[in-house]
């Protein structure tokens, strides 16, 4: 009975496309059948601040919100706002980071340190269920820094059995035209990026 | 067809299906989206519009209700008390096509000046509400509040807040469906609208009357639903407490409230009767509480465990519930540790080299409502108040009224130009009026920025994006009678502060236009910068963090030891800042303020650092 429901955290920073992701996974989970139920967390709507969405899926979602200590797996697109969220995560909780830093204002005007070791942090408390990926490269490699959130989620595709068609359908129905090139590239180099076997 | 849709996108289709004709709104968040889906999505069968503040949303929709269509306006709760006035009487005139308004609460002031809890003007106004809890209900109840208002005669209320608003579930889609009211003007129903105190009379106890009709339709409403299960403990609530509530505690019995006012008596009773103990779950105030104790009976808990103040969520829920039986999940690390990373203003923002000329001028500023309250947080510092739209204005005058010529030179006004049309227009004319001095600094970014970019009648395009009137602000402010318009472009440091310095000064009331400043994340209009980026000359950084003071997010610190430690002609420096070229626009802000030439033109050819 327990955990019927699985609970994703989304974390980045505004304007990295942390809720483009998270409503590309609801589309995808939408279509293979489950209810799906999705809430944007962050402060005024400027550029800048921390964002964190919360998805989830199951067969019946009541609550949009997750669950303090109920995350199964978090999807974090910059490592302190990953880092923030960790105390939110199960103890069997998967986590997928990408390795990429984008200093607070108070790094930036000295006045406070940028965590380290991050990655370690995590692999200190989720061994063998921390995986770590090079994003921003992977996307500027592609032709876009902006399509890190993309290059995640391909990541992310990997801990589900969902037939890869699906997740680009889906992911070129929130994209113009005009980058769905450059998407899919990203979601297959994601894809490819990380295994899982 | 299913689809998964926002709140606010699925209340817009709701109003396309229930046949509207015609929806009104003033941005503001959470509610925002809503009028931008049907300006978007259904612009052939709505004519939807942006208003010039909630007030005129609201006065437009029951113009048009008023003829016979199916109208709405839709705002933040801080918007309906603009839109109170035209409201309450409302309540009395009814409508003749269904009325609709939708109030956005925003528990925790996410992005509000304050908290409300909108289900009080129901009972205050004497008007149904209907309360969402997801997406499928935002559609269906938007829909049925257009039958129910014809029904009743009466303007319905839509309560949604920041969760409902901003979540996003799945949604059963339905066609449109056209109104058959006949569009008319009909004279004879003159005392029917004209609330005159002979009229006002006549329909005092008609509202009555349609509370009495309306509660009894609440006891068999499809939408206020009893669930029983545990028999010991019975929860009510409403909205998306419900989701959260049964998330936590699926075993208990519920009574979903779909109408908060007025609440269905017989319905309660019944419960009463099926289960032992009753639970009330609300966020923020003890609204069903207060009535439901009023009723005469008890309840075993409510605001006594559950907070009354900002956002629930289901663990503030398990907590208030449970008690000392809750365990809490293990901490790791000590999250508040961490820096944080709060909203800024984005690099080469117009706003920010006129509040850092404000604080250079040492200037007390009353603030308003938009970005650039922003600007009160460190290191700039530059506003000290924030009430409502418009309000900076008329308190600036109210400091200079005592203050008198003592005041001059040390204080200004300062709104966007959004909020200068919603509520500044009318101070600004109250100063003049009663012969005051102050400034007020009109921060033209070219759209209403904080709310997503939308159009306003000073951009000179409307929400389908038809060009229209275009404000011109300075031969408003003339026409008000202010004598002294200055118009300055904010990216030009000196002559901004001379400029505000002057008109501080001045006797006379006065006001400042900042020109050529669009928004940086404006879609149709883009400032072009001499330079596309700038760049650090660590041969002659000295490490002073003057151009830190400005807080933009492109210009960082590093410490340095050693070698570094010392600029190419010989000075001692702690540090050296970087600019970060992906984020740097070229505003050329920081190199007027860096004193030793260490901020210089990047190039192109370069590459990417």
């Amino acid at each position: 009975m327990k955990n019927q429901v699985i609970n994703v955290l989304l974390s980045g920073v505004g304007g990295q496309g942390t809720i483009l992701a998270s409503d590309i996974l609801c589309s995808v989970f939408q279509e293979v059948g489950y209810d799906v139920k999705k809430a944007e967390v962050h402060g005024m709507a400027q550029r800048g601040g921390d964002v964190t969405t919360h998805f989830r899926f199951g067969k019946k979602v009541y609550s949009p919100l997750i669950k303090y200590g109920d995350v199964d797996f978090l999807i974090a697109l910059e490592l302190l706002e990953g880092l923030r969220n960790i105390n939110w995560l199960r103890k069997d909780a998967k986590v997928l980071l990408n390795e990429q830093v984008t200093f607070p204002p108070a790094v930036t005007r000295g006045t406070m340190k940028y965590p380290v070791d991050v990655v370690k942090t995590f692999k200190k408390f989720f061994n063998g269920n921390t995986y770590s990926i090079k994003g921003l490269d992977i996307a500027i490699r592609c032709g876009d820094s902006r399509a890190v959130n993309i290059v995640t989620l391909g990541a992310f595709s990997n801990f589900f059995e969902i037939e890869e068609e699906i997740w680009e359908r889906n992911l070129l129905e929130h994209l113009p035209k005009k980058v769905h090139d450059l998407n899919i590239q990203a979601f297959r180099e994601g894809r490819k990026v990380l295994s899982l076997s | 067809m299913e689809k998964v849709l926002q709140g606010n996108y699925a209340i817009a289709r709701g109003a396309w299906e229930a046949g509207v004709k015609v929806a009104c709104a003033y941005p503001g968040t959470p509610s925002s989206e809503i009028i931008y889906a049907i300006g978007t999505l259904y612009k052939n069968d709505i004519q939807a519009e942006w208003s010039v503040n909630e007030k005129v949303s609201l006065e437009v929709a029951s113009g048009a209700s008023i003829v016979g269509a199916r109208a709405m306006a839709s705002m933040k709760h801080v918007g309906l008390n603009v839109a109170s006035d035209p409201l309450m009487t409302l309540s009395y005139t009814g409508v003749k096509g269904g009325l609709l308004v939708v109030v956005a609460d925003d528990p925790y002031s996410h992005s509000s000046q304050n908290e409300q809890d909108s289900r009080h003007w129901a009972r205050f106004g004497k008007m149904p509400m209907l309360e969402p809890s997801d997406s499928q209900e935002c559609k269906e109840f938007t829909k049925l509040s257009f039958d129910l208002s014809e029904q009743f005669d009466t303007p319905v209320l839509l309560r949604s807040e920041t969760r409902v608003s901003h979540s996003f579930s799945i949604v059963k889609l339905g066609e449109r469906k056209e109104s058959t009211i006949t569009l008319s003007f009909n004279k004879k129903e003159t005392p029917k609208y004209t609330m005159v105190p002979i009229y006002v009379r006549q329909r005092r106890p008609l509202v009555e009357e349609r509370m009495k009709k309306l509660e009894v339709f609440a006891d068999a409403f499809q939408y206020n639903v009893m669930e029983i299960n545990d028999p010991n403990i019975g929860v009510i609530t409403s909205g998306v407490c419900y989701c959260y509530t049964k998330e936590v505690f699926p075993e208990y019995s519920y009574l979903k409230l779909g109408m908060v006012w007025p609440l269905p008596r017989k319905l309660i009773a019944d419960f009463y009767k099926k289960v032992k103990k009753v639970i009330i779950v609300e966020e923020l105030d003890p609204f069903l509480e207060t009535e439901i104790r009023a009723m005469g009976y008890k309840v075993f808990h409510g605001k006594d465990v559950i907070p009354s103040i900002f956002e629930l969520s289901p663990e503030i829920i398990e907590k208030a519930l449970k008690g000392k039986k809750y365990k809490a999940p293990k901490e790791r690390i000590n999250t508040e540790e961490l820096p944080k990373r709060p909203p800024n203003m984005c690099s080469g923002c117009s706003h920010r080299p006129l509040f850092y000329a404000l604080k250079k001028l040492d200037l007390f500023v009353f603030g308003d409502i938009g970005c650039y309250t922003l600007a009160a947080a460190p290191p700039l510092n530059a506003i000290h108040t924030t009430i409502c739209m418009g309000a900076g204005v008329g308190q600036a005058f109210g400091a200079a009224k005592v203050l008198g010529k003592e005041g001059l030179g040390k204080a200004c006004a300062v709104l966007g130009d959004s909020t200068f049309l919603h509520a500044g227009v009318t101070p600004l004319m109250d100063v003049v009026y009663n012969k005051g001095n102050s400034t007020t600094i009109i921060l033209d970014n070219w759209a209403t920025g904080m709310t997503g970019l939308q159009e306003h009648p000073g951009t000179g395009f409307t929400i389908t994006g038809e060009p229209t009137n275009k404000i011109d602000y300075e031969a408003l402010a003339r026409a008000l009678g202010v004598e002294h318009v200055r118009k300055v472009d904010p990216y030009n440091i000196k002559e901004t502060m001379e400029v505000i310095k002057e008109e501080v000064e001045r006797d006379a009331p006065s006001v400042i236009v900042m020109v050529n400043g669009p928004c940086m994340l404006h879609r149709r209009e883009k400032r072009k910068f001499e330079h596309p980026f700038y760049t650090i000359d660590t041969d002659k950084c000295r490490g002073c963090q003057m151009c830190l003071e400005i807080g933009c997010p492109a210009i960082s610190w590093k410490d340095v030891s050693g070698e570094e430690a010392m600029t190419k002609d010989g000075h001692k420096r702690k540090g050296v800042v970087a600019i970060n070229r992906l984020q740097c626009p070229g505003c050329g802000v920081c190199q007027q303020i860096c004193k030793f030439e260490a901020i210089i033109p990047g190039k192109e050819e370069g590459g990417v650092q």
